[in-house]
């Protein structure tokens, strides 16, 4: 080890206010894990009974779905996807300008980029079933309220997302075409969106996967898809129907997972 | 594009994909658009009349939800502390349980074949399963309460840390294990340390994450009697009291907008 090139660099020396930092974050976190501890209410000794008394009810029978609601279960789990496609398609055409507008390099001035990206992330911060509870009340129970909270929640997603395509495009190309005398829509025709429309459809299809697990729960709240069924397995304690339920949730979840990495792998 | 100087008529200008993918494009297009107006009509059965109704039925919904009660602030603070405090403890305990489990689901640490393949099957099953669903079965097996809702969110919140991070660990510089274990390191000091210094700030990044996905799953999971704020909403929803329920979503956002803040930035300065 004598040779100079082998020897190991000197190590950082930890200044005093970076170990300082360091200590202060060591005891807020200690500190929030006694506080979240010690204040929670959990009951213990009622959960562990009730656990008890349940287990030889409920583990065995969702391991032995009842295929005898096969066909109600698929009926519903083909509505959830039909909730999930409607909802992710809307909202991949609404977030389409949203992003031209949230993007730094297009629509020219930086404050039209700060409110874009500002209302799509206070769209994000909706969870879909919050979304779904208002379209209820709104449309009344049925699955088109399912597809309005998928639409508006996959919006504030995948228009970030574009926006953020859309400002990694390369601009020189944009450049030529302004300086040899393209207007507007021929740049977006012809300069924009052949670079972006590959990305815009991974993303768009990625998000259908996570709005076909969103939908399934939505039905909880009155929005259809197979989330009613959920709900009323539960309260009939069916844990036989439920285990159906699942089964269908993990196959379905699955298959459309798989293809859509093979979709999207060819895409990109 | 002048086109009485241009020498090629539109006619002679090759076209730039070939007429094989504009088929195919064609033909997608329109099984796409087939799909869509499918399930629009299937899933718009129930409804007398589309979309006007809809829209003017949304101007009736805010006149019920508007204005939001403000008094109501003070009573549900505690559900919302609550809340947090359940995505707290599920994360916590999540990361804990995702080490080993990350380690066997990468495929560079992991060198037994068939042990990969188990921990990644098992981890995409997990992670297809909703975490409300998990949450109602867990209220099912062990009563309403909180309890039942940080369990739901650390078997969800295990699926998605362990993907991730096993992802991480696939990324990793070899080298280092390689150069260790040729001197002589035993598989833990391998681990302990070539691997853990290079994924440790990307690992805090993202238990951040999920920290962040469990605060927003966490306020929702009180709908089916998980615990936290979702269940005095889902009262409130009950009794048609639409103001109460109003502000307490705005709480909701407000809650999630600062969280989400608060780990963007602790998360921006870790990479």
């Amino acid at each position: 080890m004598e040779n100079k090139n082998l020897s190991l660099p000197p190590k950082p020396k930890n200044s005093l206010a970076k170990k300082v930092r360091n200590i202060i974050i060591a005891i807020l976190v200690i500190a929030m894990y006694i506080w979240t501890f010690v204040t929670i209410d959990v009951d213990w000794g009622r959960a562990i009974e009730r656990a008890i008394n349940n287990f030889q009810r409920v583990i065995p029978e969702l391991f032995s779905p009842d295929w005898s609601a096969l066909s109600d279960v698929s009926g519903s789990m083909l509505e959830t996807i039909f909730i999930a496609f409607a909802g992710s398609l809307m909202a991949a055409v609404i977030a389409v300008p949203l992003s031209f507008i949230a993007a730094r390099n297009m629509m020219g001035g930086k404050i039209t980029s700060v409110i874009g990206k500002f209302f799509l992330s206070a769209v994000r911060a909706f969870p879909e079933i919050i979304l779904a509870i208002l379209f209820v009340v709104a449309v009344g129970p049925n699955a088109f309220a399912g597809v309005l909270a998928i639409a508006i929640g996959s919006t504030g997603m995948l228009g970030k997302m574009f926006s953020e395509i859309i400002e990694s495009i390369d601009m020189q190309v944009i450049e030529a075409m302004e300086a040899s005398g393209a207007n507007k829509v021929q740049i977006l025709f012809h300069g924009v969106l052949p670079q972006i429309i590959p990305e815009f459809l991974s993303y768009a299809i990625y998000r259908f996967e996570v709005d076909i697990r969103a939908s399934s729960i939505l039905g909880i709240v009155g929005a259809g898809g197979i989330g009613t069924m959920i709900m009323f397995a539960s309260s009939n304690r069916n844990w036989n129907e439920m285990g159906m339920i699942l089964l269908a949730i993990i196959v379905v979840v699955t298959i459309i997972d798989f293809a859509s990495a093979r979709i999207r792998r060819k895409i990109v | 594009m002048t086109n009485s100087k241009q020498p090629l008529s539109k006619k002679e200008i090759p076209s730039l994909y070939p007429a094989k993918t504009k088929m195919q494009v064609t033909v997608i297009f329109f099984v796409v658009l087939a799909m869509y107006l499918y399930s629009m009509i299937s899933t718009q059965q129930q409804m007398t009349s589309g979309f006007g109704n809809a829209l003017s039925n949304m101007g009736q919904v805010i006149e019920k939800f508007f204005p939001p009660n403000p008094s109501v602030i003070m009573p549900i603070l505690p559900a919302i502390i609550e809340t947090i405090q359940m995505a707290i403890i599920a994360t916590t305990v999540a990361a804990l349980f995702t080490v080993p489990l990350s380690l066997l689901a990468a495929r560079n640490i992991t060198t037994v074949k068939p042990l990969y393949y188990i921990s990644r099957t098992f981890l995409n099953i997990l992670r297809t399963i909703p975490d409300l669903v998990l949450a109602v079965i867990f209220v099912g097996l062990f009563g309403i309460g909180v309890f039942p809702g940080i369990l739901a969110l650390i078997v969800f919140s295990i699926g998605i840390l362990a993907k991730l991070i096993s992802e991480t660990i696939e990324a990793v510089d070899m080298n280092p294990l390689e150069a260790m274990r040729a001197s002589g390191g035993n598989v833990f000091q391998v681990i302990w340390y070539a691997l853990v210094p290079q994924v440790l700030p990307q690992f805090t990044s993202l238990v951040l994450y999920v920290f962040e996905i469990n605060i927003r799953a966490s306020l929702v999971l009180g709908l089916v009697g998980a615990g936290g704020i979702g269940l005095i909403l889902n009262q409130q929803l009950q009794f048609y009291n639409y103001p109460n329920a109003m502000m307490i979503i705005i709480v909701i956002f407000v809650v999630v907008i600062i969280i989400e803040y608060i780990s963007t930035k602790i998360r921006e300065a870790l990479l």
